[in-house]
């Protein structure tokens, strides 16, 4: 049997006192791609926040057991050590720090957490000259300040380049596909995809299922009120699609069944 | 002895020059200086700014050069920088520590008491003419006792491609001492000239340092300064910097305040010609229960000039910072464009900044802009850099280079940004680890 990478149980958090998720479970194995969907407010850029380690929400029950440890034990830099990485819905603008300069921070810091020497300069360059083709990105932005300017798009590449220098083993992606047009949906598909490995797991939240036709999932979940309401395969995604979401909305039984 | 709070000390112990007409001049200091008294918090300029302890400590002269070793003074050298160097300790040259080499025939940098004697038309001609003291008691305290500083005179189209390094060293153990160094940097016309005041201390004395430097630049001059604030932490400093330009000439103010318990840096340009450019740079690292006062006063007299300040402060622990900065721009000055920012980045809830901007426009056709901020780090930057595997401390620690770091981009001398960068990295959270990544 294998080892769950992340077990999620009956996960409930707060913000400044309101509930938003209420009883969350969720496993994912090592390899596997899970689409979390759901209607605006029912808690999905919460999970990938929670996840992350962001203390604004409070987590007031269950549990998060990350690879055998107690992941809400950690500090949010901690977790992105172990492997947990969150390609932000809306990626900070950081004036003043270059990219290089925080993507050789970052690297660093995983690597010294793994008790591995700090990266030659000139491989640094090498890997990020590798992992910027993944996305099509423009090297020019390398020199400029952490995602200063950035168009929409560079800002959803950059999350996903900064994934690919990383190489994490848990990959959530919140909304990457919102403000994407169709091309620089499909190039930053490609690049997840060429991530997927059997060691690798994602959790890909979305609104819309557009994405779920360039990353395929192995499991679609819909997210209500805070809590799982349906899980099935892909084909869930376009029952929905056709559907909407008042349809499970209309369907709480599910949850508790 | 002296100390500035009694009434006995508005009758002043003048210079002591035999040079008749620098005595006349440390008489009108003196007497300034018994008019206006100290300013008390009440004072409109002061109401931020306490100069009690100032007033309240007994201060001494000191009347001889102590010996410090080569080694002793080359700690404070600034490593990589070649330049013209004039040392003080104690408010008295010390010609055995300084090297004036590598000057251009026809340029002088001298110390002025040396310049009264061999240079004094051309130091009568300037000296206290733009040192404003109307409403400075500091000035006319300065004016008053005048101790030595740098003379630096660079004739019509000449060029002085070495700064000049004065480096002000005071060392008083256990005897609080008051300095009164006055500097005049006369820039002819097409000039080119950069000057950097350094104040320093190899321990923690306590003492009083109040400057005055007077800054002639003539018609498309181009004048650098630089303050370097790197004082004992017990130390007061009042430095005060005159700015006098003429037509189409370009003057750069950099100041770092790095030392000192109390500082204040007056920065008073006067564009007094068409087409003036004036940058006045600043960034003052605060902790502990330091205060600095940053108080700039730029005057827009003609058209066609522009004015751009950019302060910006680190504050850390109980630290305060005050900055006040006036434009003021005159009935003819048309189509002046000035620029007027200060931000400041608090560290803790008990650092403290107040900042006061403020324009005063006379012309109906001008650009005047300012901006001033106070904020904390961007919590979710940090919270973005720990998502990456980057601690607390190191993300603090990216953040706050980067907020200063625009400050020292704007110098230009490399090894000063070097041994400012270095001093910063000191005082980072995980410095080491932020400098590694640059």
């Amino acid at each position: 049997m294998t080892t769950p990478l992340i077990e999620i149980k009956n996960l409930h958090a707060n913000i400044d006192g309101q509930e938003i998720l209420r009883g969350l479970d969720l496993t994912i194995n090592p390899g596997e791609v899970h689409s979390i969907m759901g209607p605006n407010g029912s808690g999905k850029s919460t999970l990938a926040q929670v996840l992350a380690g962001r203390d604004a929400f409070e987590v007031t029950e269950g549990e998060i057991i990350y690879e055998g440890k107690d992941l809400l034990d950690m500090d949010p830099d901690e977790r992105a050590c172990e492997g947990v990485f969150l390609a932000f819905q809306y990626p900070v603008e950081i004036p003043g720090v270059r990219t290089t300069q925080f993507l050789k921070a970052a690297i660093n810091a995983v690597r010294k957490h793994r008790g591995e020497d700090e990266i030659d300069a000139l491989d640094a360059v090498k890997l990020f000259r590798e992992k910027m083709k993944l996305v099509d990105m423009d090297e020019s932005l390398l020199k400029r300040a952490v995602n200063e300017g950035f168009s929409g798009g560079e800002k959803k590449r950059h999350e996903i380049f900064q994934m690919a220098v990383l190489e994490p083993k848990l990959c959530i992606l919140d909304e990457t596909d919102s403000g994407l047009d169709i091309d620089a949906l499909r190039i930053v598909a490609d690049g997840v995809n060429a991530m997927r490995s059997k060691d690798r797991s994602f959790l890909l939240i979305t609104h819309y299922q557009r994405l779920l036709d360039y990353i395929v999932p192995d499991f679609v979940h819909v997210l209500v009120n805070g809590r799982i309401v349906q899980s099935g395969d892909k084909g869930l995604a376009l029952e929905l699609e056709k559907k909407g979401y008042s349809w499970v909305e209309k369907e709480p039984a599910a949850a508790t069944a | 002895m002296i100390r500035l709070s009694d009434e006995a000390a508005l009758q002043l112990t003048l210079n002591g020059t035999a040079t008749e007409w620098l005595r006349a001049i440390c008489e009108q200091g003196a007497a300034k200086f018994a008019e206006l008294g100290l300013p008390s918090r009440r004072h409109e300029e002061w109401r931020l700014t306490s100069i009690k302890q100032i007033a309240e400590t007994d201060f001494s002269f000191s009347d001889e050069l102590p010996a410090l070793s080569p080694k002793d003074v080359a700690r404070f050298d600034i490593p990589g920088m070649a330049a013209s160097r004039l040392v003080f300790i104690n408010g008295r040259y010390a010609p055995d520590h300084s090297s004036l080499q590598s000057l251009p025939a026809g340029v002088t940098v001298l110390p002025l008491m040396e310049a009264v004697s061999s240079h004094g038309d051309l130091v009568q001609q300037h000296l206290a003419k733009h040192a404003d003291m109307t409403d400075e008691a500091f000035t006319a305290l300065n004016t008053a006792m005048l101790g030595d500083g740098v003379f630096v005179h660079v004739p019509d189209g000449m060029t002085v491609e070495q700064p000049i390094h004065v480096v002000n060293i005071t060392t008083c153990a256990g005897e609080p001492l008051m300095t009164n160094p006055r500097n005049l940097i006369v820039a002819g016309d097409k000039a080119k000239v950069t000057v950097i005041e350094d104040y320093v201390c190899p321990d923690d004395d306590v003492y009083f340092t109040n400057a005055v430097t007077e800054v002639v630049v003539g018609k498309e001059a181009n004048v650098t300064h630089y303050l370097l604030e790197r004082e004992s932490r017990k130390a007061f400093n009042i430095a005060t910097l005159n700015i006098h330009q003429s037509e189409s000439s370009n003057f750069t103010s950099h100041s770092v305040m790095l030392g000192g318990a109390s500082v204040r840096n007056n920065i008073v340009p006067v564009l007094d010609g068409e087409h003036c450019f004036s940058t006045l740079n600043g960034l003052y690292l605060t902790s502990d229960k330091q205060h600095v006062d940053n108080h700039m006063r730029v005057f827009h007299n003609m058209p066609n000039c522009d004015s751009r300040q950019y302060y910006r402060g680190v504050l850390d622990d109980k630290s305060t910072a005050v900055f006040s900065g006036r434009i003021i721009v005159a009935r003819d000055a048309q189509k002046t464009d000035a620029v007027q920012s200060n931000a400041n980045l608090l560290l803790t809830d008990t650092a403290r900044a107040n900042t006061h901007p403020q324009l005063e426009i006379y012309a109906d056709d001008v650009k005047c802009t300012h901006g001033a901020t106070i904020g904390e780090l961007d919590d979710n930057a940090i919270f973005y850099l720990r998502a990456r595997g980057i601690s607390e401390a190191a993300a603090r620690g990216m953040l706050i280079h980067a907020f200063a770091a625009e400050s020292l981009e704007r110098m230009d001398i490399e090894p000063i940004v070097e041994l400012l960068e270095a001093e910063l990295y000191k005082r980072l959270p995980e410095g080491k680890m932020v400098q590694a990544t640059l």
